[in-house]
């Protein structure tokens, strides 16, 4: 082999194992890094897994928002208005969180039913539910217009009532 | 009347705009292929009348936010009467269809300014560049007029006051983020149609790459100030004290910037050694393809977040088919001339020829890696394969230990010569440094704080070996001149470009290992008398108040603040804002900055009973990773306003500036 040929071989080795080795940890890390989705209905019908992080999400149900007076923790619903999904967060949640409007939880499920949040999105849509969550409902057999015209319908009038006026203050 | 005019003017413009690109895409290029210089000819008038009249568009569509003319939907949707000046201003690229003006604005603005500045090129290749200037310019202005059009009206049934501008949008980082971030992405185009002109012509030579390296360390260093204000934005207005989310639109920004980084140093090594040629080009594609598909995954809403405001499936169809025109297309030319300008040069592993391969071989693979993580979830997605989102956790898993690795690479590519260099010299050169880079490093975490961090002095260690072997060197070229000073003025502006470049690098890794690791976050309750300690530093909030603003309405928290018992006292305000067109609620940060430390206190919710939540911050060094960020730009430029770039643009008088083989022998000597 020529000096050159050989040289050609080290830069196309050194390339094989690097790129090698980029592949491997990169399939280990997004195997233990991906978060799937999945909506009350779901949930409900035992399709998530335990004790592993998940994304959920779905609408916070009108009054369920309940505050510990002493310290930050809180607990609220979500729904999807067929199943609903009990959420506990230690934290400060979003300016744009509010009843009756969709939200993304990124936590774990324990046993207990409960999703234990480490993270909680809020989202505002113009069509008051998250897309993830429309989806998920129609495969589970649910008429887009059921759920959109209740959504459409809580969202509206909490529009209405929920956003502070001016006088307010 | 006039007034009522100017949307139409704004849009006849964009046409005529449109219709010039059309002619600098087709004559030039044909007149290339036919060697008729009148054809050729065509390239620098047209792309400066379309300058002129995207110009006069953009400057429409300002005006008609300005004189708040609600009959035009993109002011409705975007302005209010009640907005400053100064937002009105900038929401013309707060949203979807200002923003795609102003890329277009700005690509027209590179390609005029590109038409200038051509150098001692030989006129075919002018003709080239502009021509595939103009290709890009013909995707952008049908792209605005088929699907974007902001000068849409909503007549008859005009609102009379718009639905404002999206308040997180109503800032100073917003003002200024966007257009520096364009001006990367769309600088990019400039080194683009310089490398398909280079390949069709078969011309890829050493007065291609001095053409070149300029305009990509400008168009670098903007995109570096752009992602960088991009942080500090995100770090100051959405209230949570991140700096960096891993969202794909921020990773949209990321992946030129990468690649465009391997351009930079790829281009050193074409320049100086004449090696590295197809690779450099290649280089030149993929960074301007990945600035297209930036612009896609932003524009097309197939993301949700901050930054994808309209969601449109027929615009993100529209840059799709223009992403991937423009990919087929240039690496079709690419496969096709690119065996002819290759060029083989031998060079040892022990040299700077290598390191730079090595820099380039790291840098794509984080390319590949960021862009696997940022469109796994979309083509799962479209593939029906599940809902599923790739969080940091995978990005840091990868990114943090390349970098790492990578750094080692960079502290030997400073300071080693071309071709080759004996092992015993470099092992001279940087034994000291390296020494003294793992005794400070591993030390500093047990200095600072007491207690040892393995990633503090991973980060303190990485960015000592990139500095200190650049300071060694400083002091190695600058021994033998008569004083220091006389020394150091003798070096070249490129060189400086270079030592701050990489010191910019070093700022940005120890304010990443600092801040994520010694960073401080309490979220707590409070009401007036409460007092929360953070770092030493003591939090009181002493009332909360309400106060009017221009077009909000707020809660502020008053907070006294002191570190310790004896230290100075200050007082720290934040807000909790409500937008009143919007009704949407905002939070505004209160900050005390320091080179050392960022004091950060947000309001979180009113939980009744007169207490709110408060997220109070210690984040050390976060200042760094910005600082580290504009010293890298300023190695750009630097290194663009070195004197062998502007000794070409001074022969430009010269008469043989139709004689290509002439300039090409001249610029290599």
């Amino acid at each position: 082999m020529t000096p050159k040929r050989k040289q050609k071989l080290f830069v196309i080795l050194g390339i094989v194992s690097l790129a090698a080795i980029a592949v491997g940890l990169t399939l280990y890390a997004l195997r233990s890094n991906i978060n799937l989705f999945f909506s009350p209905v779901q949930i409900a019908q035992g399709d998530a897994p335990l004790e592993r992080q998940i994304r959920a999400g779905g609408m916070v149900k009108e009054g369920s928002v309940a505050r510990d007076p002493e310290s930050l923790d809180v607990e609220f619903t979500v729904t999807d208005y067929v199943d609903d999904l009990q959420v506990y967060y230690s934290g400060i949640l979003p300016d744009l969180f509010r009843e009756g409007q969709g939200v993304v939880v990124v936590g774990e499920l324990q046993a207990d039913g409960r999703l234990y949040a480490d993270k909680v999105l809020a989202r505002h849509d113009e069509n008051y539910m998250p897309p993830e969550v429309a989806q998920a409902l129609e495969e589970a057999g649910y008429s887009p217009a059921d759920y959109q015209a209740k959504a459409a319908e809580v969202g509206k009038r909490l529009d209405e009532e929920g956003v502070p006026q001016a006088s307010e203050y | 009347m006039l007034i009522e005019l100017i949307p139409e003017i704004g849009h006849f413009a964009l046409i005529i705009a449109l219709l010039m690109a059309v002619v600098q895409a087709v004559m030039p290029l044909a007149g290339a292929a036919t060697r008729r210089p009148l054809w050729m000819a065509y390239g620098q008038p047209m792309a400066m009348g379309q300058f002129v009249f995207i110009a006069i568009a953009y400057a429409c569509l300002t005006a008609s936010y300005m004189l708040d003319d609600f009959s035009v939907a993109n002011v409705a949707n975007n302005s209010n009467s009640l907005l400053p000046w100064y937002y009105k201003l900038s929401a013309v690229w707060g949203n979807h269809e200002g923003s795609v003006l102003l890329w277009s604005f700005m690509l027209a603005g590179w390609g005029f300014v590109a038409s200038l500045f051509t150098g001692n090129l030989p006129r075919d290749m002018v003709a080239r560049v502009m021509g595939v200037m103009g290709m890009v310019c013909v995707g952008f202005l049908l792209f605005i007029l088929v699907t974007s059009n902001p000068f849409e009206r909503l007549l008859p049934d005009m609102p009379h006051d718009g639905a404002d501008l999206n308040p997180l949008l109503q800032d100073f980082g917003l003002i200024v983020h966007p257009p520096m971030l364009y001006m990367g992405y769309v600088g990019f185009s400039v080194v683009f149609a310089f490398a398909i002109a280079a390949l069709m012509g078969g011309r890829l030579d050493a007065a291609w790459t001095r053409w070149a390296r300029p305009w990509t360390n400008l168009a670098w260093a903007f995109l570096t100030v752009g992602i960088a204000l991009g942080s500090w934005w995100a770090y100051y207005e959405l209230g949570w004290g991140g700096w960096w989310f891993w969202d794909p639109v921020e990773n949209a920004s990321l992946l030129p910037w990468l690649t465009g980084t391997a351009l930079v140093h790829s281009l050193a090594v074409t320049e100086k050694r004449g090696s590295f040629k197809s690779w450099t080009v290649l280089l030149a594609i993929s960074t301007f393809s990945l600035s297209l598909m930036g612009t896609f995954l932003v524009r097309s809403g197939v993301l949700t977040s901050v930054h994808a405001f309209a969601n449109d499936p027929a615009r993100g169809f529209f840059i799709l088919i223009l992403l991937a025109i423009t990919v087929t297309l240039s690496l079709l030319v690419f496969a096709l001339r690119a065996p002819r300008v290759s060029h083989k040069v031998g060079f040892n592993w022990l040299s700077r020829d290598a390191l730079l391969l090595i820099n380039n071989i790291f840098l794509v693979i984080m390319t590949v890696t960021v862009l696997l993580g940022t469109v796994y979830p979309l083509i799962l997605d479209s593939l029906g394969l599940g809902k599923i989102s790739v969080g940091p956790p995978y990005f840091n898993a990868l990114f943090v230990p390349l970098t790492v690795v990578m750094c080692i690479f960079m502290g030997l590519g400073s300071v080693t010569r071309w071709k080759s260099m004996a092992a015993g010299e470099l092992t001279r050169k940087l034994w000291l440094a390296g020494v003294a880079a793992l005794v400070i490093g591993l030390l500093m975490p047990l200095l600072y704080r007491g207690e040892w961090n393995l990633f503090v002095s991973l980060g303190i260690v990485a960015a000592l070996w990139i500095v200190l072997p650049m300071v060694r060197d400083v002091f190695d070229k600058t021994r033998h001149a008569s004083s220091f000073v006389a020394g150091v003025r003798k070096l070249s502006l490129a060189y400086w470009g270079m030592v701050l470049g990489h010191l910019g690098v070093a700022v940005t890794i120890v304010g990443v290992a600092v801040v994520s690791n010694y960073n401080i976050e309490r979220n707590v309750r409070m009401s007036p008398g409460t007092t929360v300690e953070v770092a030493g530093y003591q939090f009181t909030m002493t009332e909360l108040t309400e106060r009017r603003g221009a077009n909000f309405l707020a809660d502020t928290a008053v907070l006294q603040v002191q570190r310790g018992d004896s230290g100075r006292r200050f007082t720290m305000r934040p807000e909790k804002r409500l937008y009143l067109a919007t009704g949407m609620p905002m939070t505004q940060v209160a900050l005390r900055p320091g080179l050392f430390r960022d004091l950060y206190v947000a309001m979180g919710e009113n939980l009744g009973d007169g207490s709110w939540a408060m997220r109070v911050q210690y984040k050390p060094f976060v200042r760094w990773l910005w600082l580290g960020g504009l010293l890298m730009a300023l190695g750009g430029v630097l290194a663009v306003l070195d004197k062998r770039y502007r000794r070409s643009v001074v022969t430009r008088e010269a008469p043989n500036m139709a004689n290509g083989s002439n300039g090409a022998r001249e610029a290599t000597v």
